[in-house]
């Protein structure tokens, strides 16, 4: 079980927060404009990296806000948070 | 209890005898026994029988390790506990205990047959034999299941009080033995805020009781330098010391659940309104294990009778506990540590009959001892057999060859009724790998440990969990350690002085060999489930050769106990029959628990009411005092129908359908979930989230929305109102409420951020109040006499504010029954009240309350969808047929994209179709299939029912279902077969009742 230092809140415990898989998938901005391909991909398609991984995390038992996290899986290290928009500090 | 089987100890109330029934019979023990000691003294080694020969089993250990003396205490229905080890056990008043996995009783035991049937029970029997044939499996699962099996499960709830408390700390030790006091002191003595755990019931792990003069520390003996040490330890307010309480499980990021029994060694009658066991959640800064090593058994012939005990758990029954294992005791052995047993039986007066060592000499101080006094020591001989069914009486030995591979000479027998064993140590390294951490082979004493460099969190092992087996090891490398993890200089351990009599000389064989071949032998190897070096040798012969699969294969180390003595012997075996290196085997993983937890610590407070929130509505009460039936719609009670004079549900439904088309009915429908929308980007944000157009809903308009995933599936429908420019409210459905919440917030938070868009759960803060039917518009009149209720001023899908008695309140028109029908939203606070004012003013309407039941009905009446009842998150719009709620004009909406997938454009999807029955009073059952052809083998399954009810307004039954390409199957008759029948059944339109929708405005 981590501790996940919420950018909004501070350290809180695992328990408090929700997994938003895979961080950085952008949502087409002309999803009429892609072919059945392009758009599963972007639906459908996600790493499963052993190592170290970008995800979305949401503060769900708490301030609600969602943020980014480096974390590598094969450790639980996480290396970063950082808040959505923002560009992925260099680990 | 047996005089002769007790002699003094300090650490034993002798003065307070203890009754206790052990298989129904009456013994009695001492304050401070455990079962397992107090029955050994009164010369009860007989426990048990083994799971699969059902051999007759004896107590083996003093600990957590113990694989035999597994018990099933208490006979109370709701209190009784299976598999709990005796050795644990505290001996209190009132305690009754019974053997496990005997029957009819533990001296006469039928499956004591399997014994002799053991050639024919080799490793993976079960697998291999009862495979085949599949028909027979009912028979065998009742033969397993009657001759296997351990203990009985209680069959009431357990009335037990269980507790959980969260706890932080800088420090966190683990062990409360020689090197857990150690750390212990130093962190508190550093003023850190400190834990320190023991499973016992005092600290001091096995050096308490060490009063052997063969070690000291500053001159002192062991035991009395640690007992002051462990005084002094009281005097530190930041350091909390939890005895009774023993580690459960080490998660990442030094998080570790510890559970600590509080009444389990209280008599019986001292047990009442007090918490049985408190599961700790401990999140620590450093963690420092101290969890010892337990000694391991040697591997050779029948190696598993009543009387052979652990040599180290033989110094403990002694030293500690007072009680002497036999009478005339022989040892078996591979190291110095045996001999340390060898003096504190003899201090105590118990003839040692002979000492059986396998190594070629040893030169201790401490074997000079036992030399000196003249007892027997067969140097380089081995233990081939032991005989005596119930409890040992004799062994008998040979010499080893050079090479330790056989036995030469003449065998020897040594008649004796307690066997004392020791095969060297095995580090407590459990809760370090738990954590993650890599453990690295050390060679010279054939043992793993914990690989330092590959520590997965803030956290040091000392003692001997790290493999310092030895007095100065143990102490000099704990104070270092714990010294450098802790950034102290100096201490006060800095310069004692340590004498240690033992030498680390070992002589490892995995498996001893006998003058049989080993297919004629029983060296057991996993005690608990009775497998054998044979079974691990024939497994690797089948071609197992992963650890895990061998341990599967063979159930080596799949107990209760894990195999904490079994594993690193399967681990030898198998790497001496394939000539690997122990170290590149690696060791099977160590999962928690490290010793069983009950049930009720792991669930604490949430049983019961507690388990889960439970949601009322304001009218709650209201619905309750009028014998409402409920059912649970998420975490919300909802009223289900509402019996009147012992109707049945389907009475009440029928009743309670027809009066709510044929004159007034009310339902509450506070559960909707309701978010409340504002912002200037509200109208384009709900563009977005909706498959429909919202940008030129009028302020005061209400409109259906329907929500898809990005996946094009249905995901969730409701009404969403403009209440101004930039402010919406938006219903979800009851059990969708939390997630719609969630998903909108997903989309503005991290896809949207420039939308202007704010949202927030209002579903507690307003009650829903629906009116429906024919009269429903004079009955709200009555309420509300000041608002113009008229078609043109108020008309379907629309929206006013008003108030009722003073109180604001918003007003609806909107229908899912497709009557006329109101929705008034009022804070929770006076819902009730103008619910109450709603059943007088519809009183002589005979205004009819109903339920969820009749809501269904009445709304598949009409052929309106329930999300999750009539759509599973496979259909889109377009199998609902609902395309008209689509935009074709919007560039783009959540899901868009996929609703013309080459899969979603599928003209031959599941799509949803109305259904009759040829019979109109056969109702189908919901989820009953639907086929076409009923002699195609094996049978086309089309679809299915998703909702069915019988129609008192259409007088006949009605059903919604979907099925493959039904949008063009309209009048095509089909068929639903049941167990005794088939039922005929033709599709129909979605729509059965007022096609028009001329209701809405009657
Ligand atoms: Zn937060």
């Amino acid at each position: 079980m981590f501790v996940i230092n919420c950018p909004f809140c501070g350290e809180r415990d695992q328990s408090e927060f929700s997994s938003g898989g895979e961080a950085h998938i952008i949502r087409p901005k002309q999803p009429t404009e892609l072919s059945d391909d392009q758009w599963a991909e972007y639906l459908f398609m996600r790493k499963n990296i052993k190592g170290v991984q970008f995800e979305r995390w949401n503060h769900a038992h708490g301030c609600r806000k969602w943020f980014n996290m480096i974390r590598d899986t094969s450790n639980d290290k996480i290396h970063a948070i950082y808040k959505m928009g923002e560009k992925p500090p260099i680990v | 209890m047996s005089k002769e089987l007790r002699v003094n100890s300090k650490y034993i109330d002798q003065t307070t005898r203890i009754p206790f029934k052990f298989n129904g019979k009456t013994f009695y023990g001492f304050k401070g026994d455990t079962l397992a000691s107090a029955l050994l003294s009164n010369n009860v080694h007989l426990v048990g029988r083994s799971f699969k020969y059902h051999r007759p089993r004896g107590i083996m250990t003093c600990g957590s390790e113990e694989p035999n003396a597994i018990v099933q205490v208490s006979n109370d229905p709701s209190l009784t506990e299976p598999n709990v080890r005796a050795t644990e056990i505290e001996l209190y008043e009132g305690l009754e205990a019974n053997s496990q996995n005997c029957w009819p009783s533990v001296n006469f035991d039928i499956g004591g047959i399997n014994n002799f049937l053991s050639p024919f029970l080799p490793a993976g029997f079960y697998y291999k034999t009862f495979m085949w044939p599949a028909s027979f499996w009912e028979k065998y699962e009742f033969f397993i299941r009657h001759s296997a099996g351990l203990g009985k499960a209680p069959t009431k709830p357990d009335p037990n009080i269980y507790d959980h408390q969260y706890a932080h700390c800088d420090v966190l030790v683990i062990g409360g033995g020689i090197s857990g006091v150690i750390a212990a002191k130093l962190s508190a003595e550093k003023k850190l805020n400190t834990i320190l755990l023991d499973d016992k019931k005092d600290l001091g792990g096995v050096s308490i009781y060490n009063n052997d003069d063969n070690f000291k520390i500053n001159d002192q003996n062991v035991s009395k330098w640690l007992s002051n040490e462990i005084e002094n330890l009281k005097k530190y307010p930041n350091l909390s010391i939890k005895t009774r309480t023993s580690l459960a499980a080490f998660h990442g990021y030094n998080y570790l659940l510890a559970r600590e029994n509080l009444t389990d060694h209280l008599n019986v009658n001292d047990r009442k309104d007090k918490i049985r066991q408190r599961l700790w959640k401990i999140r620590a800064k450093k963690v420092v294990i101290a969890t010892g090593a337990i000694e391991r058994p040697l591997i050779f012939n029948n190696n598993d009778r009543p009387g052979i005990l652990l040599s180290s758990s033989i110094k403990k029954y002694i030293d500690y506990y007072g009680v002497k294992c036999g009478t005339k005791i022989s040892i078996f052995t591979s190291n110095d540590s045996a001999y340390e047993t060898v003096l504190s039986l003899y201090k105590n007066g118990v003839k040692i009959n002979s000492i059986i060592d396998i190594r070629d000499k040893s030169e201790s101080l401490i074997v000079k001892k036992v030399q000196d006094i003249g007892i027997k020591i067969y140097w380089k001989h081995t233990v081939v057999n032991t005989k005596g069914y119930k409890r040992i009486n004799s062994v008998e030995l040979m010499k080893l060859n050079e090479k330790g591979t056989g036995v030469i000479g003449d065998k020897i027998n040594e008649s004796c009724d307690c066997l004392g064993i020791s095969g060297g140590w095995t580090p407590m390294v459990h809760l370090f790998t738990q954590s993650g951490g890599k453990l690295e082979f050390n060679r010279i004493d054939n043992m793993f440990i914990p690989d330092e460099n590959k520590s997965p969190s803030e956290q040091i092992s000392v003692g001997s969990c790290n493999g310092d087996l030895e007095l100065d090891d143990i102490i000099k490398k704990t104070n270092l350690k714990t010294k450098e993890f802790l950034d102290i200089n100096t201490s006060i351990f800095d310069s004692l002085k340590i004498q240690n009599s033992k030498e680390k000389n070992k002589k490892n064989i995995w498996l001893l060999p006998s003058d049989k071949a080993l297919g004629k032998t029983k060296p057991f190897l996993d005690f608990q489930n009775d497998s054998t070096a044979k079974d691990v040798k024939l497994a690797l012969r089948e071609g197992f050769k992963s650890i895990e699969h061998v341990k599967r294969y063979t159930t080596t180390g799949m107990g209760t106990d894990q195999g904490k003595l079994s594993n690193m012997h399967a681990l030898g075996i198998i790497a001496d029959t394939t000539g690997t290196n122990m170290g590149e085997l690696g060791t099977t993983t160590f999962r928690p628990p490290f010793t069983p937890l009950t049930f009720g610590a792991i669930v604490g407070r949430n049983v019961g009411q507690f388990f889960d929130h439970t949601r009322y509505s304001a009218m709650h009460n209201w619905h309750e005092t009028n014998g409402a039936k409920f059912e649970n719609v998420g975490q919300w009670k909802r009223p289900w129908y509402y019996p009147k004079n012992k109707e049945s549900m389907h009475e009440a439904v029928q009743r309670e359908s027809k009066a709510a088309r044929d004159s007034a009915g009310i339902l509450d429908a506070s559960t909707l979930g309701k978010i409340d929308i504002q912002g200037t980007d509200a109208s384009e944000f709900l563009n977005r989230v909706y498959t429909n157009a919202w940008s030129k809903l009028q302020i005061g308009k209400c409109r259906y929305g329907l929500m898809l995933n990005e996946d094009g599936m249905v995901y969730d429908d409701g009404v969403t109102t403009r209440l101004g420019e930039n402010h919406y409210i938006m219903t979800t459905t009851t059990g969708g409420a939390a997630n719609v919440l969630n998903k909108l917030e997903d989309y503005l938070q991290t896809e949207w951020p420039e939308l202007d868009v704010y949202l927030t759960t209002v579903t507690d803060h307003f009650s829903t109040i629906s009116i429906c039917g024919p009269n429903s518009k004079k009955i709200v009149n009555k309420m509300i006499p000041d608002l113009d209720l008229s078609d043109q001023n108020f008309p379907h899908m629309s929206f006013k504010n008003s108030s009722i008695n003073g109180v604001r309140c918003r007003v609806m028109r909107i229908s899912f029954t497709g009557e006329h029908s109101y929705e008034i939203n009022i804070q929770s606070n006076y819902a009730k009240n103008v619910w109450e004012m709603s059943m007088e003013a519809g009183k002589e309407y005979n205004i009819t309350p109903y339920g969820t039941e009749t809501m269904h009905l009445l709304r598949a009446e009409k052929g309106f969808i329930i999300t999750g009842q009539d759509t599973d998150g496979t259909l889109t719009p377009v199998d609902l047929q609902m395309d008209w709620i689509v935009s074709k004009k919007k560039y783009d909406f959540i899901g868009k994209r996929s609703l013309y997938r080459s899969d979603t454009i599928r003209e031959d999807r599941k799509q949803l179709v109305g259904l009759i029955t040829e019979d109109p009073n056969e109702v189908l059952e919901e989820g009953a299939q639907i086929v076409e052809d009923l002699n195609k083998k094996p049978i086309e399954m089309l679809g299915h029912v998703t909702s069915s009810y019988f129609s008192p307004n259409l007088n006949k039954s009605i059903a919604l279902a979907v099925v493959v390409s039904g949008k063009n199957l309209r009048g095509k008759k089909l068929f639903v077969p049941m167990e005794n029948k088939n039922i005929n059944v033709t599709i129909t339109d979605t729509v059965f009742y007022d096609k028009e929708n001329k209701r809405l405005n009657a």
